[in-house]
Order: C-alpha cells, then sequence, then structure tokens
C-alpha cells in the first residue's frame, strides 16, 4: 500500500508494467519489489524444493525469495531478484517454479512430504541402482525443483566488456564509501566509486538520519554532485564489484540496461575488470533474519527492508505490522513506521533488559516462536517467560542483527574474525592486499563511524600511492553504540528456515551435525545450505551458528565456509562479451581470400587462418571431382596455390648459421648463399617440434618456413632459445609472415609460366633444384626459391602483400592458359601423401626423428636442441611405431584416417594394437587410396599385409604395408 | 594475477603464457648423461611457496622472463629478463616448506 511521505520516487511519472500477466502502476524509482508491495501483492514466488509461497523477504542483492523471470525469447532472463530490478514502462515479470500459477501450484505437495525431504534426501534416497540417476532421477528432480530457465533461443542482447584502471576502487556508497571517494578524490588521486543500487548514498536512502543538519540521504545526494563534478572521480552506479583477484584486479558487473527497454541500444550488461592500486572497500551489512517457525511466510521481512520500503519507496508493507528483534535496529524500524502512519502491533526484543519509549505494545525478553497464514502472514505466536500471546499481523520485521558484507575481503582465502561484542564476523587486514574495509563492512555500524573509517581508509590508501592528504573535517552525525544479545534460532518445533532459497531448516542442519557432518564445509554440501543463487548472505553466518551450538564448538571453531566469487550472479554473457561467434578468435585472411571466395571455393581453417579446401568448376557435383581435377594440373601442366600461411621467419646476425644449427638437427652454416634446406626442429624432450625450409639470402641472413599451425610455437622457442639457452649470440630475427604474399607454382609447366612473368628469364642451371634469390616482377623486387611441397618441378614466388591479390591473378590466368589452374587444401594433401612428405598430422608431438625415418637428419658432428634427450635408449628402439605407407588390398578399398592397424588375425583389441593411420587420400595419379601411418617395427614390414579397423566409422579392411613415398621415389621430377 | 615485465610494465597476466619451472634455462649439454636429463626433462619441484617460472611476453615485447611467484599467495616476488636470470635454479626451493 503506498503511504504519503517525502520518498525517492516520482509521483509525477507513473510507469505500468505486467507481473504474472497482470498490469500494475509504479512510480519512476520503484523497483519491481517495492511496486509490488505498493499494489498488495505480497505472494511473489514458490521456493526452490517444497514450493513454499514466498514474498519479498529484503530490499537488496541479498534476496533469496523474490526471483523472477523477465523479457522473453533471445532477451530474456530468469533468475531476476524482484528488489534490485527497477520497473519501466512495459516491464513484463513473470513468476518461476509454479505451474499451473503461483496460487495454485501442484508441487506445493512436496511440502507435506517434507519429513522425508530433509538434509541428505538425495544422498540416500536416489543412490540405486546406479544408472537411475542420469536417466530417471536426475530428471525428475529438476523439473520438480528448479529456477528460472532460460528461453533457449540465441540471445539477442548485447553484452559488452570494458578495462579501468585507477588510484582508489572505492566499493559502495554508503556514508564509508562516499566519504572515501570524496577524500580521496578531493586530494587529486583518480577515483572509481561502484554502486550496486541506482542512487548513490546505501542506508542512508533508507533511514531517518541526520548528516550535516540534514536529512542523511541530502547529504548524500549533495555529496554524489560534488562527487559527479570532479574530473578524476568516476563514479558508476547499478555497478556490483563481483570479485576480488591477484594483483589489485577486481571484476565488476554494470546493469546498464536492464531498467529500461532495451530498442534504445543500450548493452544489457557490462563486464568491467577494474585494476586498482589501493581499494576501500565500503560494501555497508546485510541484516540477518532468525530462525523461528514457518518464518518464511510471505508478509515476513527483514527490518531493514520494511524500513527501506516504508522511508524510500512510501509502502507499508503490511497494516498491521509486528517488529522483532534482538537489537536496536527492531526499535528504529518500529519508530520509522510510526513515524510513516503505518500501525506497530507489537515490538518484541528478545533482550530482557530492554526499554522503549515508543508508543507500542512491547514484548521483552520475547521471542517470535510461529506464525500463520498461507499465501501471506495472518498471526504471529509471542513465547515470554510468562506465556504465549497470539498477535494478529499481516507483516512481520525481523532482525537477528548485521553481517558485515566482508565477502570481498575473504575472495584471496583469507578467513575473516570473529567479533563477540557485534556477533558477527569482521575482515581482518590484509586478507587481500591493498584492500583497507570501512565503515558497516567493518564492523562499524554507527554513521559517524562510518564517515570516520571512509575518510581514514581514504587517507591509508593515499598515502599508500605517496599522495598528500589530511584528515577532513567529519560532517555531525548519528553515533550511537550497537547493542545486541545473540539470538540464531528459536527452541521449537517445527521447520524454522535458514537458506530461504535452497529452503534449508534448522532441523537440516542439526540432522546434518547428527550424521557427523561436523565440518561446516560438510554441513554445507550436505544440506546445500548457502549452494543457491544467493550464496546464502542472509544465512550462512546463523547455520555455523545453528552447528557450532549442535556440536558442542564456539562460532570461532567451527569457522565460515569459503567465500568465492562472484558477489552476485554474473550471466556468462557479460564475461564472454565480444568472444562469442566470431570474436572467439581473430581471423586471418590471405591476400587472395577476396578471389577465393569469388571463385567459390569452400574455406577450411588452418590454426586461424582460412584457406580453399577447393577451386569448384561448373559441373562439378562432388569435392573429390575437384581435387582430382587439380591434382591433375599439378602432375601434368602447372597448378598454383597460396602457401602464404606458412611462418616465415626472418633471420639476421653474424651468428644466424651458429643459431639454425643449435635450433635445427641438421646443419645450416654448411648451406651456400642462394640455396634452399629442408630442416627439422626438436623440443628439448627430443620429439619433432615441426619441419620447414630455410633459405640463405646472404651470410648472415636467413628466411626459415614453419607449417601453418605451429608458426607461434616455433617463434617463441626461438626466443626462449636465443635469450635463455643460448644467450649472447648475434642473431636478431622477426616473423615476416604477414610481409610476404608467397604462391606455390607447381607442375611439369612451371617454368614455362614464370618465364613469361619474370623481369628476367630462368633456366635450370641460374635456378637449380633448392636455389633461391631475388627477381623482379614487373619492376617489383621479390623472391623466388625453388622448392616442392608436391614433388614435381615447383618454385614459390613472393612478393611484397600488398601486390599478393594481383599476383594471384596473373598466376592464375597464366596456369589456365597452360592447360592448369589453381588448387587447394583437398589437392595439396593428395600431391604431399603421394610424395610421403609429412605434416603435422604425422609430427603431432610423440613422434622423434627416428619415427619419421629422419634418423639420418641428426647430425653427429653438433649439438643441437633436443639430441642429448632424443638419443635416451627407448626413443630408438626397433619396435617402436614407425612411419610407412599404406595401400588397401581387401575388398574395401578405401583407408580412413585414425584408423588402427592389427596383424591379419590379431582380434581388434586395444592389447593386438600396432599403429595407427595418419593420414589418407585417393590419389588420382596412381587410382588407389594411399595411407601414411604409424606401425610397430614398420620400417622392416614392408610387403606385409595388416589388417584396418575404423571403430569410429565402422570400416574394416586389409592393406599392404610399403615405403611412405608412393610416387617417384629418386625425385627426379622435382630435379627436372 | 599482473606481472611486472622489465621492459613494458605491468601488465595482465593474459599478455603472457607460463612455460614451466625457470630450470627449463639450464639446457643440458649433449653428454651430460641420463640422471642430468632426466632432472632437466622431469623432475620438478612443488613447493608451498616462492617457485622461479619461465613466463613469455607474447602479447607485449616477446621477452622471455623468470617470475618468483609464491604458490601460496600469487605474490610475485621478482621478475627479471630471462637474458639476464641465472640458469641454475637453486634458488628456486628457498623459503619452500621443506
Ligand atoms: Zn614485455
Amino acid at each position: 500500500m503506498r503511504i504519503a511521505g517525502k520518498g525517492l520516487i516520482n509521483r509525477a511519472k507513473p510507469v505500468s508494467f505486467q507481473f504474472d500477466g497482470t498490469t500494475y502502476q509504479g512510480f519512476e524509482g520503484d523497483t519491481l519489489a517495492s511496486a509490488l508491495l505498493a499494489n498488495g501483492v505480497k505472494l511473489v514466488a514458490r521456493s526452490f524444493k517444497y514450493h513454499r509461497p514466498r514474498g519479498v523477504l529484503t530490499a537488496g542483492s541479498e534476496e533469496p525469495n523474490a526471483l523472477v523471470t523477465v523479457g522473453h525469447g533471445g532477451s530474456q532472463d530468469p533468475n531476476v531478484r524482484a528488489t534490485t530490478q527497477e520497473i519501466y514502462e512495459g516491464l513484463d515479470a513473470r513468476s518461476q517454479n509454479r505451474w499451473p500459477s503461483l496460487a495454485h501450484d501442484v508441487m506445493a505437495v512436496n511440502d507435506l512430504a517434507a519429513p522425508f525431504l530433509g538434509a541428505g534426501f538425495y544422498y540416500k534416497t536416489f543412490m540405486w541402482p546406479k544408472a537411475f540417476w542420469e536417466k530417471l532421477y536426475e530428471p525428475i528432480i529438476r523439473c520438480a525443483a528448479g529456477l528460472g530457465a532460460i528461453s533457449g533461443e540465441p540471445i539477442t542482447d548485447k553484452f559488452e566488456r570494458a578495462y579501468a584502471h585507477c588510484d582508489v576502487l572505492v566499493v559502495g556508497s554508503g556514508p564509508a564509501g562516499l566519504m572515501a571517494a570524496l577524500t580521496a578524490g578531493e586530494a587529486g588521486a583518480d577515483v572509481i566509486l561502484t554502486e550496486e543500487d541506482s542512487l548513490l548514498g546505501g542506508r542512508l536512502l533508507s533511514e531517518n538520519g541526520q548528516i550535516d543538519g540534514m536529512p542523511a540521504r541530502d547529504w548524500a545526494n549533495a555529496t554524489a554532485i560534488k562527487l559527479n563534478a570532479m574530473s578524476n572521480v568516476r563514479v558508476m552506479a547499478r555497478t556490483t564489484v563481483t570479485g576480488a583477484y591477484d594483483g589489485g584486479t577486481y571484476g565488476a558487473l554494470e546493469r546498464v540496461g536492464h531498467h529500461c527497454e532495451m530498442s534504445d541500444g543500450l548493452p544489457k550488461e557490462c563486464f568491467w575488470r577494474i585494476v586498482a592500486k589501493r581499494t576501500v572497500l565500503a560494501a555497508g551489512a546485510i541484516e540477518r533474519p532468525v530462525a523461528f517457525q514457518n518464518n518464511d511466510r510471505p508478509g515476513i521481512m527483514m527490518a531493514s527492508a520494511v524500513r527501506a520500503y516504508v522511508n524510500r519507496w512510501n509502502v507499508a508493507p503490511g497494516k498491521s505490522v509486528a517488529v522483532f528483534g534482538n537489537n536496536d535496529s527492531a526499535h528504529d524500524t518500529a519508530a520509522d513506521l510510526l513515524a510513516a502512519g503505518v500501525h506497530v502491533c507489537a515490538l518484541i526484543d528478545s533482550r530482557p533488559d530492554a526499554t522503549t519509549t515508543l508508543d507500542v505494545p512491547f514484548y521483552a525478553g520475547a521471542q517470535v516462536s510461529g506464525s500463520e497464514g498461507r499465501k501471506e502472514l495472518e498471526a504471529i505466536t509471542i513465547s515470554r517467560a510468562s506465556g504465549i500471546d497470539k498477535v494478529q499481523a499481516d507483516c512481520l520485521a525481523m532482525s537477528g542483527g548485521w553481517n558485515p558484507t566482508l565477502h570481498l575481503a575473504c575472495h584471496m582465502s583469507g578467513r575473516p574474525d570473529w567479533r563477540e561484542d557485534i556477533a558477527a564476523f569482521v575482515p581482518k587486514p590484509g586478507m587481500v592486499p591493498g584492500l583497507i574495509a570501512a565503515g558497516a563492512c567493518n564492523g562499524a555500524f554507527s554513521t559517524a563511524a562510518c564517515l570516520g573509517e571512509g575518510a581514514g581508509a581514504a587517507l591509508a590508501a593515499l598515502e599508500a600511492i605517496g599522495l598528500k592528504a589530511k584528515m577532513p573535517k567529519l560532517p555531525a552525525s548519528e553515533d550511537r553504540d550497537y547493542s545486541i544479545s545473540p539470538l540464531w534460532a528459536v527452541a521449537g518445533k517445527g521447520r524454522a528456515w535458514l537458506d530461504f532459497q535452497n529452503d534449508v531448516t534448522v532441523k537440516d542442519v542439526k540432522q546434518a551435525a547428527v550424521e557427523n557432518f561436523r565440518s561446516v564445509e560438510h554441513m554445507k554440501r550436505y544440506t546445500t545450505q548457502g549452494m543457491a543463487t544467493d550464496q546464502g548472505k542472509n544465512s550462512n553466518v546463523q547455520a555455523l551458528a545453528v552447528l557450532a551450538d549442535a556440536t558442542g564448538r564456539g562460532i570461532p571453531e567451527t569457522g565460515t565456509t569459503t567465500y568465492r566469487p562472484p558477489f552476485t550472479p554474473v550471466a556468462i554473457a557479460a564475461m564472454a562479451a565480444g568472444a562469442e561467434d566470431k570474436g572467439f578468435a581473430p581471423e586471418r585472411f590471405t591476400t587472395s581470400h577476396r578471389l577465393t571466395v569469388k571463385a567459390g571455393a569452400p574455406l577450411i581453417e588452418a590454426g586461424l587462418w582460412y584457406r580453399p579446401s577447393f577451386f569448384p568448376l561448373k559441373g562439378e557435383t562432388h569435392w573429390r571431382q575437384s581435387c582430382d581435377r587439380e591434382v591433375g594440373y599439378v602432375r601434368e601442366a602447372v597448378g598454383v596455390a597460396d602457401v602464404s600461411t606458412l611462418g616465415k621467419i626472418d633471420i639476421k646476425g653474424r651468428d644466424a648459421a651458429a643459431f639454425l644449427d643449435f635450433l635445427y638437427t641438421n646443419m645450416f652454416s654448411s648451406l651456400k648463399v642462394g640455396r634452399v634446406r629442408y630442416g627439422l626442429m626438436l623440443r628439448e624432450d627430443g620429439h619433432v617440434m615441426d619441419d620447414g625450409t630455410t633459405a640463405r639470402l646472404a651470410d648472415d641472413h636467413f628466411v626459415m618456413t614453419t607449417t601453418t599451425a605451429a608458426a607461434g610455437q616455433v617463434m617463441q622457442h626461438m626466443e626462449l632459445v636465443s635469450q635463455g639457452m643460448k644467450r649472447g649470440m648475434d642473431v636478431r630475427f622477426t616473423s615476416v609472415t604477414e610481409h610476404w604474399a608467397q604462391f606455390a607454382v607447381a607442375g611439369p609447366k612451371a617454368r614455362e609460366l614464370l618465364n613469361g612473368l619474370l623481369d628476367a628469364p630462368i633456366d635450370g642451371e641460374s635456378w637449380p633444384f633448392m636455389a633461391c634469390g631475388d627477381i623482379s616482377i614487373g619492376g617489383v623486387k621479390g623472391r623466388l626459391f625453388r622448392i616442392s611441397f608436391s614433388g614435381e618441378h615447383a618454385y614459390e614466388v613472393a612478393l611484397p602483400a600488398r601486390y599478393g591479390e594481383s599476383l594471384f591473378a596473373t598466376l592464375r590466368a597464366r596456369a589456365e592458359a597452360l592447360g592448369g589452374g589453381v588448387y587447394g587444401m583437398e589437392a595439396l594433401n593428395v600431391l604431399r601423401i603421394e610424395k610421403g612428405f609429412i605434416t603435422h598430422a604425422e609430427i603431432h608431438g610423440r613422434v622423434t626423428a627416428f619415427d619419421v625415418g629422419m634418423q639420418g637428419m641428426m647430425s653427429k658432428k653438433k649439438d643441437f636442441m633436443g639430441k642429448g634427450a632424443a638419443s635416451r635408449p627407448g626413443l630408438l628402439e626397433d619396435d617402436r611405431e614407425q612411419l610407412v605407407g599404406f595401400k588397401p588390398t581387401g575388398v574395401v578399398k578405401q583407408l580412413t584416417a585414425g584408423a588402427h592397424l592389427y596383424n591379419d588375425g590379431a582380434e581388434p583389441v586395444r592389447a593386438n594394437d600396432q599403429g595407427y593411420l595418419t593420414s589418407v587420400a585417393f590419389s588420382p595419379t596412381m587410382g588407389t587410396f594411399l595411407g601414411l601411418g604409424f606401425l610397430r617395427g614398420g620400417r622392416a614390414r614392408h610387403g606385409e599385409t595388416v589388417k584396418m579397423v575404423d571403430h569410429v566409422r565402422g570400416i574394416e579392411t586389409t592393406c599392404e604395408v610399403c615405403h611412405p613415398v608412393f610416387l617417384d621415389p629418386n625425385g627426379e621430377r622435382a630435379r627436372d | 594475477m599482473r606481472i611486472a615485465c622489465p621492459l613494458c610494465g605491468e601488465r595482465d597476466s593474459r599478455e603472457f603464457s607460463y612455460k614451466g619451472a625457470a630450470l627449463a634455462l639450464g639446457y643440458p649439454s649433449e653428454e651430460a648423461g641420463f640422471e642430468a636429463w632426466d632432472d632437466y626433462l622431469h623432475k620438478r619441484d612443488n613447493p608451498a611457496g616462492p617457485t622461479r617460472e619461465l613466463w613469455y611476453h607474447g602479447s607485449g615485447c616477446t621477452a622471455w622472463l623468470v617470475v618468483t611467484r609464491n604458490t601460496m599467495t600469487h605474490e610475485i616476488l621478482s621478475v627479471e629478463l630471462a637474458e639476464d636470470a641465472p640458469e641454475s635454479a637453486q634458488e628456486n626451493t628457498q623459503g619452500a616448506n621443506a
């Protein structure tokens, strides 16, 4: 019910919204919770396990009950807390976990079955038979016990990620946070002030105190205006700091577009990574409930929430309100209700010596021991030594004291201290390096103490970063001692709720103790206490107090569970913003990309690169037709392929040759200028890392090529060798992969093609096999390498990348004129398999030079990377799996990569495994499938027949073991 | 986590990649023998405390760094360029809980 008063709602701006299909009206400034309460809607949710009717409990992000679903389809958000969701015109919210409706929920029968659904219920009941868990029990439980659901549709909202750095990060904008930000801002520090709420002020917005002779909320507003005007202060409202990480790094979630219709293009959320030199934690405190029988009925609320609804939103949460507490804030709540003209039917204080001057029925030394009503509160039972009273009430405001919001301070595994005088945990200094706690989150509960600690923390932070500042004059404010007498659970029968969101009761915690789950971490997991989306913000401390009592220990000995980020739930979409779809990895395109796509070539990913699979011609209906044709170009005429994706590393220096001698197994210092050599590179552990050709352009100048996939790894490896292992060499290198557009021109007509193009013609004498050097095309200087990955007479021609597209077009036209054309990765793969050339399918990280038959390339004349390790006995044994070739001989004429090999007649099981196929292709040149792979002792087994079994695809055949080079074993074509 | 690269300044850990214990710098000679190679390739301390490790500033200056880090707290005690760092890693176990 809306009441008169000067709250923070704009009565001139009514806002209509929907809840469960009904249209209601609120005002600008309302949350969904305040607007629903203003409309008399008390039942807003069903509980997780027992489907109990639930109402709004709090007025903040700790809310366990009032979770709703907002939006539809790709913009649907489940489990939105009604207490933080601001209303806007057209907001559509729905209740969750009920069927067919909130008022009539079929699953409420769970509540009647409660005696059987207590702690450990799942573990005990659904253990056997084992297979039933996954197939039967879990789906049913998931369906019956639940939260909101996502729509399953692709997300349509925008999310963003952002980064910020500052001198001082202030978390929270209550009196401590405002004072800290003001002090640091006035000293000239670069400040970020974050506030979860839409307005700055924290509890000041919900209470009636005075600061500096004005209403506290006016002081907060004036201070906010001052801070917003400072260019060195960034004020971030609607932003929750969710986690504290190493090195002064904090995660923060800014709810940018949750408070309005999304049509104006705002991102919904932005996930910030903030790096702060110092942090002032001023996160306030969270009021805790008292556990008593049926303390979860709609209408039973936190006293602080009742004050907030009355003072900030001018909403009376009931017509007849009872107030129950064990500390002074209960009295403040009663006073605020009276001042607002709301009837207070009882003030119940568990402290026997409590007194009041308020004109209300007062019960000292009394406890609320039960409640009545089903879908909303109707009456409470008050117990005291003299007897039991029943009082009619439709709202109960309860306060079990305050827990400092110390979560961030504990995110790096620190354990907080127990303070007996306030019956609460407080952070220990230094638990998060660079973080200073101030105000209520540090156990200082009066406004004056908060202002003082805020300023003091800012001074400490400023001093630590070398900025000078004086203690500011603190504004006058309330400075009353906080008085509390612990009360965790009221004795009595029936269920008394601790964790409202996960339906954990006092009984469950006691049962856990009985069953010897005495450690707080075990109790948590056994009862699920604190494991819901609210992470037990308003229940963990009470639960561990009950556990301490049940196990006869003190609270500090019992200890807390581990606090982990995030403080409030963070959508994966926010953390992953920008990394979805194409944002997941950068795309690298070759200079021929545009023409390749234009030619209709399907693309294949190679690392981050996109390369053509094949270039289909009109009338070709299967990739094999295109591939076979492209292989024919190279074998019979001339083919052109973009090979720019291969890593190219330019290496210079007096010691460049010596450096390469250490990197490669074979010699490079003996390579003549103007010549290219194939090299093999090992890792420290003696296994093959990569292979490729390196050209010597001058005595002190080489250009190395790596495979496309390993380019980054090789570069990193070379850096480690030059910086760490072979220091002091006069050698410098840099990646030039993207500087050059490089094309293979391969086939019997390759030289004929080039000679129409190069400014100076070449011949066999000036450009023999493995020659390299400078050339020019139309006056543009480039390089030519006579190397071959197809076994044919071939070249790679390179021009600066900006000429790449034009060079590709020219080469293609010339190739086509000679009866050839362009070829893609499929043909390239067939060509190299026919020749037995290896790729990373073969050098997959577990093979040695010996395994791939390149032991002859391991120089005996020098040490090189991996040599010592490669000579370990186990790496040289004859029965290791060795590279061989395969041809199908059985009825099935197909080979498949990944298939395993078995001796003829042996059962195809792991114990009999003889090896596996790594690469296969249909060779149009030889008219058969060809395979490369590894076979135990394979080099001595050429001519044998083995069985190939592909268990995954269900293919089985026999094949003949042969030499891995199928075509032109003496390499005559390339030398032609 | 943040690492202060001696060349680039303090940067987020995502700019770096991790290799392992810094004793990888002490590359044994080809004749060092089985024990030395076994130590180099396989034997690693697992200290609860300071440890020397190799990080590569791949998204920055491409320097290899020797970072001394406390495995208990993630506190970074020192960062030096690998090319200036001692090859042997004797201090690897210093300060560790024996
Ligand atoms: Zn750097």
